[in-house]
C-alpha cells in the first residue's frame, strides 16, 4: 500500500534579501549572498521549496578582544588588531560567507573612536574582501547614532546588512539605512511581541519590507537556546501562515552567546572531566548554530573556525 | 482569520438604489473601494427590490465594482437568474449569496459555483421556513455539508448561515447561536465557514455598532468567521480584529491593531 503523502500547504513564505552589491550593482562585492525565500518549516522539504541556504557570518572586531579564552584567539592571533587582515583571514582560510564588523571601538569604554575612524574601518575591511559585509554597533544608543550615519555613508551602494534598530531605537539607523540603500537588523530582546512591534516601527518610516532581518537576542546551548528556538519557531510558523510583518529572515549571534557559556571557555586545568576545550569550545559552538539552524535562523554569526567547519559541513548534508 | 463581507453595496441602501437607477458607477465603486481599503474579503452585491431589471442592474453592479477592485464579490440574490447575470460577469473570485438548504436547490447552486469556481453560501433554511432552535439548524446544517460530499464541493468553500435573529425579534436565539457555531465547525476537518447578517442582529435598536461589536466577539469565540458587515464602522473592524488576537490566531504587537487591518487588506 502506498503511504499518503502528509504536507502541510503554507499560504506565505519568507521574504528573500540579497546582501552586497557587485559592480555591476553599483558596489564592489565580487560575491552576493540571499538569505530567506522558505516556503515551509526549515529543511521540511515535502511540504514546499526550503528557500536558501543558511549563510555563515563569521564576527571581526575592531578592538581587540582581551577576553577572549585564548583557544578563540589563537586562528587569528597574527591578525587581531587589524580587522581587514583579520576578515580577509576569515574569508580566505575559513570560509566565512560574510563579515559582521563588530564596531566595538566606538564604545566609550572601549577606545571611544570617532565615526570618522569607523567609517575608515568599514571602508578598509570592504577592500579587504570580496564578500558583502554586515555592520554591527557597540549597542549603545547615543554612540550608534552618532557613527552609523558616517558609516552607512562610507559603504553606500555596497547593500550592507546594518544592525540595529530596537524598539527604543530605531530612528536614525533606519534613515540611513533608507538613504544608502542597506539593509536593516531589527532587534528585540527574546519578546516575540516586541520583534513584531520593531518591524512595524521600521516599516512606518516607509522602510520596505524586503530589506529587513529579525534578531531576537541569542541563547546559547544551556542558557536559554529553548527560549530562541521556540520564538524562532512561532515566527517561522506566524510567517508561513501569512504574517507579513514575521516573513522576514533572522540573524543569530551564535558565537558571542556560545563563547559566554563556562562550557564552552573554561580552561582544561579547570575542568579536566570536560573534555579538550580544543574540541569543547567549538563543539558548543557548533551545537548552538545548529540547533538554532534547525529552528529556521538563516544567517548566523560565529566566531571558531572549527565550529565554521562543522556547521558548513552540516548545512551542505542538509542542503544536498 | 475573520473574512469580513462588506454589506455597503445593497439596493436597500437609498444612494444605492438611486445611484442603481441613475446608473451612477462612481457611488459603487467609492464604496467598493473604501470597504476593500477598511478591511472587506468579500465585497457583497445585492440589487435590492426596486430595480426594474434585476439581472442587467446585478450585471451593472458587478462590472462597476470589478472595474475599481480586485477583491472578492458576493453575488447576492435571491432569485437565481440574477445570481447566473452576476456570475456571467464577474472577472473577481466569487462567493454566491445564496442557496436555501433544500435538496432540490443545492443540486442547482453546487454544481453552479463549481462551474464558476465560486464558494457557495448556504442557508439553514428549507421548505419549512427559518429554524427556531439549535438543534434543526445544525442537522440542516449537516444536510448541506452531506449534499456538499454528494457533489464532491470542497467544504472549505461552504459558508453556512445559519440565521441569526434580531435581539427584538427571539431575545433568547442569539446565545443559542453560539451553539450552533460550535456544533458546525465540528462536523468536518476542514470545517465549513460560518457566515451571517451581523447588523441584522441589531436593526431596528438604539445601540447597533455596539450591539454589533457585542455579539461579534461573542460569535466569533465560537466559530462565526464571515459575517456580512458594517465594515466602514471602524470600531467594529477593531473589535474583530483584538478578537482575533486574543484568539491567539496571529501575533500580538503594541501596534497590532494597524497589524491586524494589514493582514485583512493584504498590504
Amino acid at each position: 500500500m502506498a503511504l499518503p503523502v502528509v504536507a502541510e500547504k503554507w499560504s506565505n513564505s519568507v521574504k528573500e534579501l540579497t546582501i552586497g552589491a557587485t559592480q555591476a550593482e553599483g558596489g564592489t562585492r565580487e560575491k552576493t549572498v540571499t538569505v530567506g525565500g522558505a516556503k515551509c518549516v526549515p529543511f521540511i522539504e515535502c511540504d514546499g521549496e526550503t528557500g536558501n541556504r543558511p549563510a555563515i557570518a563569521m564576527d571581526v572586531l575592531d578592538y581587540v578582544p582581551n577576553d577572549w579564552p585564548d583557544i578563540l584567539r589563537k586562528p587569528i592571533e597574527d591578525v587581531i588588531d587589524e580587522p581587514a587582515k583579520w576578515a580577509k583571514k576569515c574569508v580566505d582560510e575559513f570560509g566565512a560567507d560574510l563579515i559582521c564588523l563588530k564596531l566595538d571601538s566606538i564604545h566609550p569604554d572601549k577606545g571611544d573612536k570617532s565615526p570618522e575612524e569607523a567609517a575608515d574601518t568599514v571602508k578598509s575591511v570592504l577592500e579587504a574582501v570580496n564578500v558583502p559585509l554586515i555592520i554591527w554597533g557597540c549597542e549603545l544608543n547615543d554612540k550608534d547614532n552618532q557613527v552609523m550615519p558616517k558609516v552607512s555613508e562610507a559603504a553606500k551602494g555596497e547593500k550592507c546588512l546594518m544592525g540595529y534598530a530596537a524598539q527604543d531605537n530605531y530612528k536614525v539607523i533606519t534613515a540611513v539605512c533608507l538613504a544608502d540603500g542597506h539593509s536593516i537588523i531589527t532587534q528585540a530582546p527574546l519578546d516575540i511581541n516586541i520583534g513584531k512591534q520593531v518591524n512595524i516601527l521600521v516599516s512606518e518610516l516607509g522602510f520596505p519590507l524586503d530589506r529587513i532581518v529579525m534578531f531576537q537576542s541569542t541563547g546559547a546551548l544551556g542558557y536559554g537556546i529553548e527560549y530562541t528556538y521556540s520564538i524562532q519557531e512561532r515566527e517561522r510558523l506566524a510567517a508561513l501562515s501569512g504574517d507579513n510583518l514575521m516573513a522576514f529572515p533572522v540573524i543569530s549571534n551564535v558565537g558571542f552567546e556560545a563563547w559566554r557559556a563556562k562550557e564552552a571557555k573554561a580552561k582544561d586545568e579547570d575542568v579536566a572531566q570536560w573534555g579538550a576545550q580544543e574540541d569543547r569550545g567549538p563543539m558548543w559552538e557548533t551545537i548552538t548554530a545548529t540547533t538554532l539552524i534547525q529552528s529556521g535562523v538563516d544567517i548566523v554569526r560565529m566566531y571558531h573556525p572549527k565550529a565554521v567547519a562543522a556547521v558548513k559541513k552540516y548545512i551542505d548534508e542538509l542542503t544536498s | 482569520m475573520i473574512e469580513p463581507i462588506g454589506e455597503r453595496i445593497n439596493g436597500m441602501f437609498k444612494d444605492i438604489r438611486i445611484a442603481i437607477k441613475e446608473r451612477d458607477a462612481s457611488v459603487i465603486q467609492d464604496y467598493a473601494r473604501k470597504q476593500t481599503e477598511a478591511g472587506a474579503k468579500f465585497l457583497d452585491i445585492n440589487v435590492g427590490t426596486a430595480a426594474e431589471d434585476q439581472c442587467a442592474a446585478m450585471k451593472w453592479m458587478v462590472e462597476a465594482a470589478q472595474d475599481a477592485v480586485k477583491t472578492a464579490l458576493c453575488i447576492d440574490s435571491q432569485k437565481l437568474e440574477v445570481v447566473k447575470a452576476g456570475l456571467e460577469v464577474c472577472k473577481n473570485e466569487i462567493l454566491i449569496n445564496s442557496s436555501k438548504a433544500d435538496p432540490e436547490a443545492l443540486d442547482v447552486y453546487m454544481p453552479l459555483a463549481k462551474q464558476y469556481n465560486a464558494s457557495l453560501i448556504c442557508l439553514t433554511i428549507n421548505k419549512d421556513g427559518v429554524p427556531q432552535d439549535i438543534d434543526t439548524r445544525v442537522s440542516i446544517a449537516a444536510e448541506i455539508l452531506g449534499k456538499a460530499l454528494e457533489h464532491d464541493f470542497d467544504i472549505s468553500k461552504i459558508y453556512i448561515d445559519p440565521i441569526l435573529l434580531p435581539i427584538n425579534c427571539d431575545q433568547k436565539q442569539a446565545t443559542m447561536m453560539t451553539e450552533v457555531y460550535q456544533q458546525i465547525k465540528l462536523m468536518s476537518d476542514p470545517p465549513p465557514h460560518i457566515t451571517v447578517g451581523l447588523s441584522n442582529f441589531s436593526q431596528g435598536t438604539s445601540e447597533k455598532s455596539l450591539l454589533n461589536r457585542t455579539i461579534l466577539t461573542m460569535s466569533m469565540a465560537a466559530g462565526l468567521d464571515a459575517p456580512v458587515m458594517d465594515v466602514l464602522d471602524e470600531e467594529l473592524m477593531n473589535t474583530a480584529i483584538s478578537a482575533e488576537v486574543v484568539m491567539n490566531s496571529f501575533i500580538y504587537s503594541d501596534s497590532f491593531l494597524k497589524a491586524g487591518k494589514s493582514m485583512l487588506t493584504g498590504n
